[in-house]
């Protein structure tokens, strides 16, 4: 009987025990093996201590950390904040310092906020910089001695803590125009210099190409004589070809360079998406890559989604131009809506906003509005002054320009089509009179003060490589993650209790021992997802009940199999051969679940993947602790008794 | 190899003529596949926000409130195509918003938060989804392509695992359990969204197992038992595997009962899917499977090959 010697050669493979069953019947073997007690006992242990960490909940904390503050983060400063949150009525449990920053815990989750609250008012004057970053956040209550050997709680995701999760699309198209656009001035600096004149560049970048028309032949080659060194291949392709009819030449760009300008779009937009989280005052956030063109960020414990949502995204710039004047050229004017009238501005930008390297909600001091203050660099302050300087007495326009992506959605051929787009406003938010050349540090007036504070965080938080668009959202509130928290434990401790129950009446001793098989088994899952920093998620926790669900199907495997065999065989000839005989069906089992997981987990991110991970790993540990564990226990009672 | 034939002549603890109403069995399955293929078919799957796009919000009311009334603020506001309903608790309303043309989808949440919190005293805003028809569309395809790959890769650990009628006799039973669970959802118009699927594909894991068990335990006796019909055979070896296959399906239930009533709104479609999975899973390892190994005309002759096969591992 082939079939039979291949199932105890497999079963050898795990138990160790199996080695020649299927010659001999096993005699002593079956007893109590003191080495399979040792290993258990160390992986219990072990597995004991690293889950440990999960039985100590959180405090609910206040972390400061220093942004612009010339004051270094001392006791005496933790002293002073303790003082004011005692003060403020907000009792501090604890407090410790952090690196560039200290940590106060507070009893929960109300006191958190009012807390919050109490410690920015205190911390950052209006009308300055920040001074310091406050934000709200779980404090670990994990014994040192555990966290000295690297025992962590399990991470929560975001539907058991609250926060809110976000994806972003950068928009490639507009990313690759807008290097082209650079691009394209950069030719056109280059001619310039060798004076080859060139015919209008209004439409010059057209898709994945540059396209740029001469009025002779003769200019046209000695433009691509000038170009080709700078736009060769592998990155580009110039070629000589009609352009609107006349002379001219086509750089189309290739491939492997739209990747790198579309991957650099990318990066410079997580630069900059890191930077403005920073500026929100988040603990522990997210940002990171998705695939090529998307950004995955969580704010963990936000509590203003909306607030968060807006400043994420949103784009603003400035552009300075003089007013037009009477010498001005026609074209070069443009009329502008301003104070329910019109201003007529010189179409030429001075500055942008790019130049901006502080900025500054503040309020002026004599008449008390809200203003902008403004930080230019050094080369932004040569140029505003070099324009400034020789227009004095003239007016110049600062305009506010807006960005705001727009995700709508229109109906073609009843087919819903997603239309990401840019809804730009563009606005003369004030027309001073340029009373003295200006430096590179100034005020801006006529904003109200939300506009300030929106101008002021978006010049801070830096310019973003290219528009981008929330095309995915998902927030909980923290009273809904507390919700999912309680109702999972609920369920967890429900189904292991009823199991439990059902087992101990249904199979007595043996019952008992996949009880305490299935006990550990958790003990161990816990351990494992907690040392490998995976996330618990609410999918999560209904993996971890299906598991205990799943998990005893080892155990009742092997218990029928030693009833069955107990009929005909001694003992611990039972005991072996039921454990040996139901060792591949078990396999089985729990291979397809386990292939299952892991496709699962190709589905991707959130809190389906949790169930998957929870779900494989709970496949490995419960047949570790049915089929291994429980052997030592059913050795120990039943092995040794009669051979 | 005798001891081993002596273990398997060991009376079962049941007698149950299950291959006796096998042919009523074959009826009821025919009628629920083909019932959950027109409800699929014709009525369609209630894909939830994960695979349509559009909008989520939750909110948690101070009193109970009536749906419709919410149903009409919204209407009023122009919100027009949004389902109300209430979710788990009285005081918990679920607003549901297919993508609404001209409007910032992204935005879409905020607005309806903003029409509730404007009418009602004490709105808490407890969950805000929102996903774009574009990322919708994408996961129903990655949903989709998972669903054929997990098939496909049992299938062939299937056909690894068994060859000839046995294999053909797993995947019917695999098959018939997907599309049961997926004709459920489609005739109660259950939402599906993406931890529906993950039940879905859980039960594709968990329904092999029991066929494999029983077919194991078949083939077995098929080799073993020297005398009876392949009818008595195949009872006398469900008779044998009854006892597991009804405990295991009896903790996994207990357990996903546990999740239903204790887990929240949340978690119940998947822990409905799942027991439905689990349920129908138990039943066709007992029928479909072997009904199927009938059917072709199993005999002992069939399990010469495999053998030959299993003495080269």
């Amino acid at each position: 009987m082939p079939r039979n010697r291949r199932r105890g050669d497999t079963g050898s493979g795990l138990t160790g025990l199996g080695l020649g069953s299927s010659r001999q019947p096993p005699g002593p073997r079956a007893r109590f093996s003191l080495w399979r007690a040792i290993v258990l006992a160390v992986v219990v242990v072990i597995g004991g201590i690293y889950a440990a960490p999960n039985l100590f909940p959180p405090d609910f904390a206040l972390q400061v950390t220093v942004d612009n503050s010339p004051r270094t983060f001392d006791d005496g400063l933790l002293d002073e904040l303790a003082e004011v949150l005692e003060t403020g009525g907000v009792p501090v449990i604890a407090k410790e310092r952090m690196p560039d920053g200290g940590l106060l815990r507070v009893g929960d989750a109300d006191q958190q906020l009012r807390g919050s609250a109490l410690l920015r008012e205190y911390l950052n004057p209006p009308g300055e910089e920040r001074q310091f970053v406050v934000a709200l956040n779980l404090a670990s209550t994990t014994p040192e001695w555990l966290k000295g050997i690297g025992g962590e709680p399990m991470a929560l995701g975001l539907d058991l803590k609250g926060g809110a999760h976000f994806v972003l699309q950068v928009d490639m198209e507009e990313a690759l125009a807008k290097r082209l656009t650079d691009e394209v001035e950069k030719i056109k600096d280059m001619l310039r210099e060798e004076r080859v004149r060139y015919r209008s560049t209004a439409n010059a970048v057209q898709g994945e190409t540059i396209r740029m028309g001469f009025v002779t032949g003769q200019l046209r080659d000695r433009a691509v004589g000038i170009v080709e060194d700078e736009f060769r291949e592998p990155d580009y392709l110039l070629e000589a070809a009609d352009v609107a009819g006349q002379p001219g030449f086509v750089i189309t760009v290739q491939q492997t360079r739209i990747d790198e300008i579309e991957s650099n779009a990318v990066e410079q937009n997580l630069t900059g998406l890191r930077n403005r989280i920073n500026q929100l005052g988040v603990a522990e956030p997210l940002v990171q890559k998705l695939g090529g063109s998307r950004i995955v960020v969580d704010l963990p414990g936000v509590q203003d989604a909306a607030e968060a949502k807006r400043k994420l995204n949103q784009f603003a710039n400035l552009e300075f131009r003089l007013e037009a004047a009477a010498t001005d050229r026609p074209s070069e004017i443009e009329a502008w809506p301003y104070a329910g009238g019109t201003v007529q501005l010189n179409r030429r930008v001075i500055l942008t906003g790019d130049h901006v390297t502080h900025a500054v909600q503040a309020r002026d001091g004599e008449s008390g509005l809200p203003v902008v203050r403004i930080t230019l660099d050094s080369e932004g302050g040569d140029m505003f002054h070099d324009a400034t300087a020789p227009n004095i007495g003239r007016r110049m326009a600062i305009i506010f320009i807006e960005h705001r992506p727009v995700v709508t959605v229109d109906s073609v051929d009843g087919e819903r089509v997603e239309r990401l787009s840019s809804r730009a406003e563009r606005r003369v938010i004030t027309v001073p009179v340029i009373q003295e050349a200006l430096g590179f540090k100034f005020d801006i007036t006529g904003v109200t003060m939300l506009e300030a504070q929106d101008l002021a965080f978006l010049l801070r938080a830096g310019a973003l490589a290219a528009p981008m668009y929330i095309v995915e959202e998902r927030t909980v509130g923290a009273t809904l993650g507390e919700e999912n928290i309680e109702r999972g434990m609920l369920a967890v401790g429900a189904g292991l209790v009823l199991v439990l129950i059902f087992m101990a009446v249904y199979y007595r001793v043996f019952g008992l021992v996949a009880n305490v098989a299935l006990t550990l088994n958790l003990v161990i899952l816990v351990a494992v997802m907690s040392l490998l920093g995976a996330t618990l998620t609410l999918p999560g926790i209904a993996g971890i009940v299906l598991t205990v669900g799943m998990a005893v199907d080892a155990n009742v495997l092997i218990f029928s199999r030693i009833r069955e065999e107990l009929k005909t065989r001694p003992p611990a000839q039972a005991i072996q051969a039921g454990y040996d005989r139901a060792f591949l069906t078990i396999m089985d089992a729990n291979v397809t679940t386990l292939f299952v997981a892991l496709i699962l987990l190709t589905i991707g991110s959130g809190p389906v993947a949790g169930f998957a991970i929870t779900l494989s790993i709970g496949i490995v540990t419960s047949m570790f602790t049915a089929i291994f564990g429980s052997r030592v226990a059913v050795d120990l009672i039943y092995g040794g008794r009669r051979v | 190899m005798t001891t081993r034939g002596a273990a398997m002549t060991g009376r079962p603890l049941t007698t149950f003529d299950f291959m006796g109403k096998r042919l009523i069995a074959a009826g009821v399955s025919v009628v629920l596949v083909v019932a959950s293929v027109v409800a699929v078919v014709f009525v369609g799957i209630n894909r939830g926000l994960d695979f349509t796009g559009g909008a989520l919000v939750e909110f948690g009311f101070a009193q109970a409130v009536d749906p419709e009334v919410v149903r009409g603020i919204l209407v009023a506001e122009g919100f027009e195509n949004g389902v109300v309903q209430i979710y788990g608790a009285e005081t918990d309303i679920l607003v549901r918003m297919p993508p609404v043309e001209g409007v910032d989808q992204s935005d879409l949440g905020a607005q309806i938060a903003g029409v509730l919190q404007g009418s009602f005293d004490d709105v808490e805003l407890r969950r805000s989804e929102f996903v774009g028809p574009t990322v919708g569309e994408e996961l129903t395809e990655k949903g989709g392509l998972a669903l054929l790959v997990a098939l496909g890769a049992v299938m062939l650990y299937i056909m690894w695992r068994f060859t000839g009628k046995f294999g053909v006799g797993a995947v019917t039973a695999l098959i018939h359990d997907v599309l049961l669970v997926v004709g459920a959802f489609a005739i109660f118009q259950w939402t599906f969204n993406l931890p529906e699927l993950a039940a879905l594909l859980a039960v594709i894991g968990y329904s092999l197992n029991d066929t494999i068990v029983v077919s194991d335990r078949i083939r077995e006796n098929f080799r073993s038992v020297r005398r009876g019909t392949p009818v008595e055979i195949i009872n006398y070896s469900l008779n044998q595997t009854l006892g597991r296959t009804l405990v295991t399906s009896l903790t996994t239930l207990l357990v996903l009962g546990a999740l239903l009533f204790a887990g929240g709104e949340q978690v119940s479609g998947f822990a409905t899917a799942l027991a439905i999975g689990v349920v129908v899973g138990t039943y066709s390892s007992i029928y479909v499977a072997a009904n199927v190994l009938l059917a072709m005309g199993i005999s002992k002759q069939d399990l010469a090959l495999p053998d030959k096969e299993d003495a080269n591992p």
